[in-house]
Parts: C-alpha cells; structure tokens; sequence
C-alpha cells in the first residue's frame, strides 16, 4: 500500500474504474466525467476484457488449427480437458438439439474465468504501473489514474453478460414455442384457468427476470467482495502475505465456481426455454 | 447507523448461507455415502445449489461493503 494514501482514499482509488466521455472540449476523462450520466465508459473494464476474450480466441484457434491426432502436446492436452469438461456438462444437462449451445458455453466459460483470474494478481501492481505510466506520458497525478483491473467487478460487464444470456432465453422461447406458447407459458402457469391469469403473469415475469439479474448480481457481489478483502488486507502493514497468500488460496476454489455456476446456469435457463410443455 | 446496517447485513447473510451449507454438505455427504457411484453427479449439481445459496449473502455482502466504503467514506 502507498503510503500517501489514508485507508479510504486507498479502497476508494483501487475500486474506481478509468472512466472515458466525450464533453463539448473532445474527449475527457475520469474526474471531468462525474456527471457524463449514461455515456460514461469503463475503458479499463471494456479493455480488459476485450483483450482477455482475444487472448482466449487466439489460444483455442491456435491449438485448434495445429490440433493432432498423434500425442498431443501440452496445449492441446489443456485445451481439450476444458473443452471436453464444458462438453460433458451440456450434454448431461442441455436435452434438446442445438449447435449454439456448447460454443456459448465454452466461451462463458473461459471467458468469466479469465477475467476472474484477473483477481489474483497483486491488487497494486496494475494501478501502481499504470500510475508510473500516466505519469511519465501524459503528466498526470498518479492519484488521478485509475485501472480497475478485473472486469468482472464492474457491475456493467456482469449485467452485460446477464442480458446476452436473457436475450437469447428470449429468443429460444420464442423459437421453440412460438409467441403464443410462450405467452401462454407466461400466463398460464402455474394456476391454469383463466381466472388467474393477471396472478400467473406476475408471478412468471419476476421469475423471468429474476433470472438475468441473479445471474449478474450474483458474479459481481461474489469478485467485488473477494477484491475488496483483497484490497483491505493490503492496508495492514506487513502481516498481509501469509493472509493474501490464504485468502488467495480459497480463491484458486471460488474463482473457477463462480465461472463454472454462471456456465451451467446458462445452460439450464437456456435448456427451459428449449424445452416442449 | 451504518455500522449496524453492515453488521446486520453480513451477518445474516452469513447465518443464512451456513445453514442452508450445512443442509446441503451433509445430505451430500449422505447420499455419497448411500450411493458412491452417483458421486461424481451429485458434486456436480451441489455445486450449482451451492452457487445458488451463495448468490444472495453475497451479493448482501456487496452491498454492505459499498455501503461501507463508498457511501460512508
């Protein structure tokens, strides 16, 4: 922790994303935005995780195209543990016939655990990094810069992978059953008469939409948390490393979960919608 | 106030989420027990409940804590 900082200030500098808006002078930043409302955006979240879905791309693409039937090297033997795990878990809980369902789920997959992954790394060194940087090139405070560097606690990418996955609920049950279906599944059920038809859709809709923002509130109430405790056992002097390294630890387990939970989770709307009543 | 409030959150939260574990890690341990063989399955969909019952004193947590330090601050 630098000390420079009170403890606050310190928490409050490491959760606060690089934010980028256009005003009336061109493009500003970070402090100049505070009242940018909707078009503020997270530059250091967007760049994040547009860099690690990339490198997820490139890797998988890489091994694909040089993948052998010989004795598979030590990528390829990773690559193919992953895509077999995400594999047997669609099939065991995805019932219907779909080509889209296990790239979708491949990519949440990997892609949510690379950005959680992202929490492992020493909570000062990116800020402290991108600091020297924007001190060196642009002048600035290093105070002034923020880098927030797991994307998945910024609650903007997590309601963003939400709605893609309710999107294409939507768009599945809308396939699958016709509008009239899933009218009829949303007014319908779970009382059948037509009596309690304003009752059932009510009940149904919270249950619709309950179902993205668990999934977003939940990713994102679980990293920030675990970043935050991160960030707080830095503020404590030197006895931070045996509890980083612990606290580490126990995340090498939830980290993996949490990616793991929002997969199958998609899966499972995903194979309710699909399914015929 | 806002000590309480925090307090209360996390706690629980926290009371909650270990009930709701112990239910669930024992009756696994349980049926595992029954049947060793469905073992690997019955992990797989603990996991999803464990995910579930995380989600809510989790998210309670995040807000707590932003409660804490971005609003209190």
């Amino acid at each position: 922790m630098a000390s420079e900082y009170t403890t606050s200030e310190y928490i409050k500098h490491h959760l606060t994303n690089a934010t980028m808006c256009s005003t009336d002078n061109g493009i500003a930043f970070n402090k100049a935005c505070s009242d940018a409302g909707f078009w503020a955006w997270h530059v250091d979240t967007l760049a994040w995780s547009i860099g690690l879905g990339l490198l997820f791309l490139i890797v998988f693409r890489s091994v694909a195209s040089k993948a052998t039937t010989g004795v598979p090297g030590k990528m390829q033997a990773f690559v193919e543990l992953v895509v077999e795990f995400v594999d047997d878990n669609v099939k065991s809980t995805f019932h219907g016939k779909s080509a889209l369902i296990a790239p979708l789920a491949l990519t949440i997959f990997v892609w949510v655990l690379l950005m959680n992954l992202m929490d492992l790394v020493p909570v000062d060194l990116i800020p402290w990094v991108s600091g020297l940087i924007g001190q060196a090139a642009f002048g600035m405070d290093p105070h002034d810069v923020y880098n927030k560097a797991v994307p998945t606690t910024d609650l903007n990418l997590t309601f963003a992978l939400a709605s893609g996955v309710f999107i294409l609920i939507l768009f599945y049950s809308i396939k699958m059953k016709g509008i009239g279906g899933f009218a009829k599944e949303l007014t319908m059920q779970p009382f059948g008469h037509p009596i309690f038809i304003p009752v059932n859709f009510i009940l149904e809709t919270v249950t619709l939409l309950a179902r993205p923002l668990s999934l977003a509130l939940r990713l994102f109430g679980n990293l920030y948390a675990s970043e935050l405790i991160f960030i707080l056992i830095a503020t404590i002097g030197y006895f931070q490393l045996p509890l980083h390294f612990m606290w580490a630890v126990f995340h090498i387990l939830v980290l993996p979960l949490q990616a793991f939970i929002f997969m199958m989770l998609t899966i499972v709307y995903l194979s309710l919608a699909c399914e015929e009543h | 106030m806002l000590y309480i409030a925090v307090a209360l959150l996390i706690g629980l939260g926290a009371l909650g989420t270990a009930i709701g574990f112990g239910l669930l890690g024992g009756k696994f341990l349980e049926s595992a027990a029954r049947q060793p063989e469905l073992a690997p399955q019955l992990q797989v969909k603990m996991f999803i409940v464990a995910g579930l019952i995380d989600a809510i004193a989790m998210i309670g947590v995040g807000i707590a804590l932003y409660l804490l330090f971005a609003v209190g601050a």
